[in-house]
Order: structure tokens, then C-alpha cells, then sequence
């Protein structure tokens, strides 16, 4: 049973959405609670491997369709030749949080999404997009990759989209689908050319037979780049704001995650894929570094500087995190950039580990507040009926649990202790500085514009006089809004208060099962 | 040679298929663009995997081993998932397009203004 594990965490979710319409025939409240179980199963299942994978760090693999699942090269061949899941402690970092956050999406949308009918779809595609996360964090086969790209692209899409009978978001969805298939296209162009050289798909296996000639740059871009374009960075950032302020709040707190997803497959691939700190002849890192930086960059201070400028709370909060998606950009960008320096890993080991110990604290961190504030603002658009924010005011007298919740998010999205925020990008601020002083600095000042930009919407929208007559909603809200927001808040504040046993139990093993001079 | 012009091929699909991505107004031609992309990344597959006067690659019909020549089944088989993904994300996209037409009147990208006309 333990060793099967892996192809559970995707399997049990994958099964339960194509189950889900015989259980619904019992009724709502089975379905709500089968739903509620398979979320926490696939929870718990993940929690179960942490002491494995992170603290007596391991890797491990699992062999579909062979005779015993460990066995990587069967019948005594060369190359692995099955689809092989692979977890290391990235992995399941990423995997971990994505689940937390659907388990937090569903309980938010149990009286949200009205029982229309239609909600049994949008059940099935919220567990199809958990599938599709986890999926994708834990391949080991470039073509597999691809197809749990195209199950969360799909799934999400449709999700944007589920308010059909509006005017906007069927707009939004399409421009999403369009915007992943986009993606995924080069991104399967750049597979192919991986599969012409080395005639598998196995990211190890590649990674070993790897000889880093023009076809693997260009493969490397063609991999890359639209997985950053589904990560949201600037200059391919246009589609984020239509689409998470179109999609219904639960689904926008698992789009963070779900770009985030695409973020791993960029780290993933210029590490585990493209990585190789030894070989004389290599793609040049400090390069790549810089490319990924500057990208990074320029999404913190554009994403900050339209962010500032929004009156609807939605589109806000996606700049911003656009912005965000930036920091971890620039942490990870700083660690690959020094990652296969001439020095024998001297400068990785002063500065470049620490900033990616900061980027990837980051995307964890992120993935919490950034959806807390879009639960948040769900309770907003609930409350005001819109999402203008010049329509918003005095909801403090009202809510006072969202409003708390907001506070903690906003502080948090700003680093401001003792929130999760703090931890992260104070990592980032000070192992930035060492590489370059500049690029500190303007992290800092986006910084200071972000707790400008979430000032605005808590003078806005939170204080002032309480206005009965602009509510549409007056009824309290349901538990299950309360819970997932609570949730949010609690890891906001574990991970503030002790960061150093997250980043030791957690973050230090992601970066282990990424980097290999240790 | 007749490989470099499958190759040439796969290019001027990618490229066509990219182009009208980029400048075409109407929503259903540019769903028709991206699938001429999808075709041209499966033309690639394809090429990739096939064998001038190669057989089916399927062993108990192979000739002996030093003229065993066979067409390489993986990339057909991923090939195949590709179809049917891409099957699924042009009926989803056509779907967009017949709710954003109903409720907006237009398919015309020009007059389909995103969300800036929020109240």
C-alpha cells in the first residue's frame, strides 16, 4: 500500500471526478462529504510522505505498469523505458501546498457557488485541476508533463469561464484556454526536440546523455518561455488580470497555485533537465540566470505599477500577483545564475542558495496569502455586488473575520512581520543584495508600493461609515467561507513565526532534490 | 530528402498557424489558427519517428535483424493523446465563443473590449 502511494495522490481525485456524477445521484450532502473526503485523503496521503522524503531525504520513485514499482530500468535495460513519477522534496513542497489550497477552494465554495446544478461540474473540475497540479509536480516524463499541463489548462479554463450567462468571463476563459494551448504547443515542440536527440522522455535519462548542443538551447527556450508565459511574467502577463478577476474566488485561490505549477516546471526544467554544474561544455547559467531575472524584475515593478492604478479589487490583487510571481523569479534567478559559476559552487554556497531558499519560501507563502486575499475579496464582490472599489465602504463594521483575514494577508503580501511575507522576502532582500545591490533595492521599493496599493483597498473598501443601502448580501456568511479563509490565516501564521523550521523541514529539502553540489 | 521537406513543412505550419493567431480579429479563426499549430507540432512527431521503407513495429512480422528497419511507435501513440487534447481544447474554445457571442453580440476581438467596461 505505501509504496503505491504516488500513483494514489494523483489516481484517488483522478477516479473520484469521473465517480462523482453516480454519488451525486444520492443526494448533495454525500456528494459534499465524498468530495470533502478525497480532498483530505489526498492530504493526508501527502503528508505521509514528508518524513520519508524530507527528513531522512530520499527520492522516490514509481514505475508505472512495471512488475514492482522501484524498479527504474527493467528487464535489465539501459534507459527507463515506462512513465516513471518521480517526488523529491520540491515536489512534494509543491504538491503539499497545491493540496492544501484545493482542500481550502472546495470548503470556500461548499455555499459560495450556488446549487444550481451546474455545481456538480464545477466539483469535477476542481478535483480535475488538483489532478493536474499534483500531476504535473510529480512527473518524471517530459510527455506525461505535457499532459498535466493540458488537464489543468483545460480544467482551469472551463472554471474561469462558469459563470457563462455573464458577459465577461466566457472572454476571460477563452483568452486563458488560448493563452495555455498557446503554451503547451511550443512547449511539445520543445519536447520533441529533446525526444529527436535522445529518444526519451525521461528527465533524468535526458539529463545524463545531455551534450548541450544548439538543439538543446533551443529546446530549452521553447520549454521555458511558455511555461513562464503560464506562470504570468512580465511581458506575458496579459492574460492574468482578465482571468483571475473573472473566476469565481475559490478558483482564483487555485490559480495562484496552478501558475505556480507552471513556475515548478521552470525551475524543474533548468535544474533537473538543463542542470549540470560540472560539465565543462554547458548551457551557460549565468545567462539563463539573468534572463530569468530580468523577468523577474520587470514583473515586480510593472505588476506593482498597474496594480496601483486598478479600481476593481480583483484586477488589483491579480497585478499584484504578478508582482509577486516576480520575487520568486528573482530569488530562484539569483541562485541559477551562480549555480555553475568557474568558482566550484563558492558563490552558491555564500548567497545563491539563500536567495533560492527565499524564492521558493516565497512561492509557498504566496500560494497562502494571495489566496486568502482572494477569498477575501470574494466576500467583497458578495457583499457590494461589485468588484468596483470606489463602490465599496465600511465593510469593518460588518465582517469582522475578513476583515482580520484581509489585514493578515495584506501584511503578509507586504512583509511586514510577523507574517509569512516577512520571512521570505527579507531572505530574498538580503542574499540579492550580496549579487547585486541594485536589484535588492528595487525589491524593497516594490515592497513599500505594495503596502501602498492594499492601503488604498483597506481605506477603501474596510473603513469608513457603515453604508446598509449599497450591500446586496446582508446574510452571514457560511461556515464554510469562514474555514477556508481560518485555514489561510493559520499557515500565514505558523509560517511567521517559525519560518526556520518550514525552510528546515521543508525548503531545504525542495532545494536538495533540485540542486546537486551540496 | 524528402525528410527536409516534411521538416520545412512543420515550420510553415508552426509559422502560419502563429501568424494567425496574432493578427486574426475573429475568435472561431483564430480557434482554426491555433489547430493548424497543433498540426504542425504533430506533423513534427510524426516526422520524427519515421522510418524511409521502415515496417510496423511489431516483432513477430519483422524481417531478419540486419534489415530491421521499423517505425518508431512512441511518438504515434503520444501523437494520438495530442489529437484528442487538442480536440478537447477546440470544442471548449468553440464553446467560449458561442457563450461570448450570445452574450456580447460580436466575435470581432476589436469590439470585444476585455473587461475594461466594468461599471
Amino acid at each position: 500500500m505505501t509504496e503505491h502511494l504516488p500513483v494514489l495522490i494523483i489516481a484517488v481525485p483522478l477516479l473520484a471526478a469521473f465517480v462523482l456524477p453516480i454519488v451525486r445521484i444520492l443526494g448533495v450532502i454525500p456528494r459534499d462529504i465524498f468530495v470533502f473526503s478525497v480532498f483530505v485523503a489526498v492530504n493526508v496521503m501527502l503528508m505521509s510522505l514528508i518524513p520519508d522524503i524530507c527528513i531522512y531525504n530520499k527520492t522516490l520513485h514509481y514505475v508505472l505498469g512495471a512488475a514492482s514499482p522501484s524498479t527504474l530500468t527493467p528487464e535489465g535495460l539501459a534507459f527507463p523505458i515506462r512513465i516513471v513519477l518521480k517526488i523529491d522534496g520540491f515536489s512534494l513542497l509543491m504538491a503539499v501546498f497545491s493540496a492544501i489550497v484545493g482542500l481550502v477552494g472546495f470548503l470556500y465554495s461548499h455555499k459560495f457557488v450556488p446549487e444550481d446544478g451546474r455545481k456538480n461540474y464545477y466539483v469535477i473540475l476542481l478535483l480535475l485541476m488538483l489532478v493536474g497540479m499534483i500531476g504535473l509536480e510529480f512527473t518524471n516524463d517530459l510527455f506525461n508533463f505535457f499532459v498535466f499541463l493540458e488537464i489543468l489548462s483545460i480544467s482551469c479554463a472551463a472554471l474561469v469561464a462558469f459563470r457563462t450567462n455573464q458577459k465577461h468571463p466566457p472572454y476571460a476563459g477563452y483568452k486563458y484556454l488560448l493563452v495555455s494551448s498557446l503554451a503547451t504547443s511550443f512547449f511539445l515542440l520543445g519536447v520533441g526536440l529533446c525526444y529527436a536527440q535522445y529518444g526519451s522522455f525521461n528527465m533524468d535519462y535526458i539529463n545524463r546523455m545531455l551534450n548541450h548542443s544548439l538543439l538543446d538551447r533551443v529546446a530549452l527556450v521553447f520549454m521555458i518561455i511558455p511555461l513562464a508565459m503560464k506562470a504570468g511574467a512580465v511581458p506575458m502577463h496579459m492574460w492574468v488580470a482578465d482571468t483571475y478577476s473573472e473566476a469565481p474566488a475559490p478558483v482564483t485561490a487555485m490559480l495562484v497555485t496552478a501558475s505556480q505549477a507552471s513556475l515548478y516546471g521552470v525551475f524543474r526544467l533548468s535544474f533537473t533537465l538543463f542542470g549540470n554544474s560540472t560539465a565543462n561544455i554547458s548551457i551557460n547559467y549565468h545567462t539563463l540566470g539573468w534572463i530569468i531575472i530580468i523577468l523577474g524584475v520587470l514583473s515586480m515593478f510593472i505588476g506593482v505599477t498597474m496594480a496601483l492604478v486598478q479600481h476593481d479589487v480583483k484586477r488589483l490583487m491579480a497585478f499584484h500577483s504578478v508582482s509577486q510571481t516576480g520575487y520568486m523569479l528573482l530569488g530562484v534567478g539569483v541562485g541559477i545564475a551562480v549555480y555553475a559559476g568557474h568558482d566550484g559552487g563558492a558563490a552558491f554556497h555564500q548567497y545563491g542558495k539563500l536567495a533560492m531558499t527565499g524564492g521558493i519560501f516565497h512561492i509557498i507563502n504566496n500560494s497562502m496569502y494571495k489566496g486568502l486575499l482572494f477569498l477575501t475579496a470574494g466576500v467583497m464582490v458578495r457583499r457590494f455586488g461589485t468588484a468596483n472599489l470606489d463602490r465599496m465602504i465600511g465593510m469593518a463594521h460588518r465582517d469582522v473575520f475578513t476583515t482580520i483575514a484581509f489585514i493578515v494577508g495584506a501584511l503578509a503580501i507586504a512583509g511586514i512581520p510577523p507574517f509569512s511575507g516577512f520571512a521570505s522576502k527579507l531572505i530574498i532582500f538580503e542574499s540579492v543584495y550580496h549579487f547585486n545591490p541594485f536589484l535588492s533595492v528595487i525589491a524593497m521599493f516594490v515592497s513599500v508600493l505594495t503596502l501602498a496599493s492594499f492601503l488604498k483597498v483597506f481605506y477603501g473598501a474596510f473603513l469608513g461609515p457603515e453604508r446598509k443601502d449599497l450591500l446586496v448580501d446582508n446574510n452571514p456568511l457560511p461556515h464554510g467561507m469562514t474555514a477556508g479563509m481560518g485555514i489561510m490565516c493559520l499557515f500565514i501564521l505558523i509560517m511567521g513565526i517559525a519560518p526556520e523550521a518550514v525552510i528546515k523541514y521543508l525548503i531545504d529539502p525542495a532545494i536538495a532534490g533540485l540542486v546537486k553540489i551540496l | 530528402m524528402t525528410d527536409f521537406f516534411l521538416y520545412v513543412t512543420v515550420v510553415l505550419l508552426v509559422f502560419f498557424g502563429l501568424s494567425a493567431v496574432l493578427f486574426k480579429r475573429n475568435l472561431i479563426k483564430i480557434v482554426i489558427a491555433l489547430n493548424i499549430l497543433e498540426a504542425g507540432v504533430n506533423l513534427f512527431f510524426i516526422v520524427l519517428a519515421y522510418r524511409p521503407e521502415g515496417t510496423a513495429p511489431i516483432f513477430t512480422l519483422a524481417p531478419e535483424l540486419e534489415k530491421l528497419r521499423m517505425v518508431l511507435p512512441t511518438p504515434q501513440a503520444l501523437i494520438l493523446t495530442n489529437i484528442v487534447i487538442g480536440f478537447a481544447t477546440t470544442a471548449l474554445m468553440l464553446v467560449f465563443a458561442v457563450f461570448i457571442y450570445r452574450n456580447n453580440g460580436t466575435l470581432d476581438i476589436r469590439n470585444l473590449k476585455g473587461v475594461e467596461d466594468h461599471d
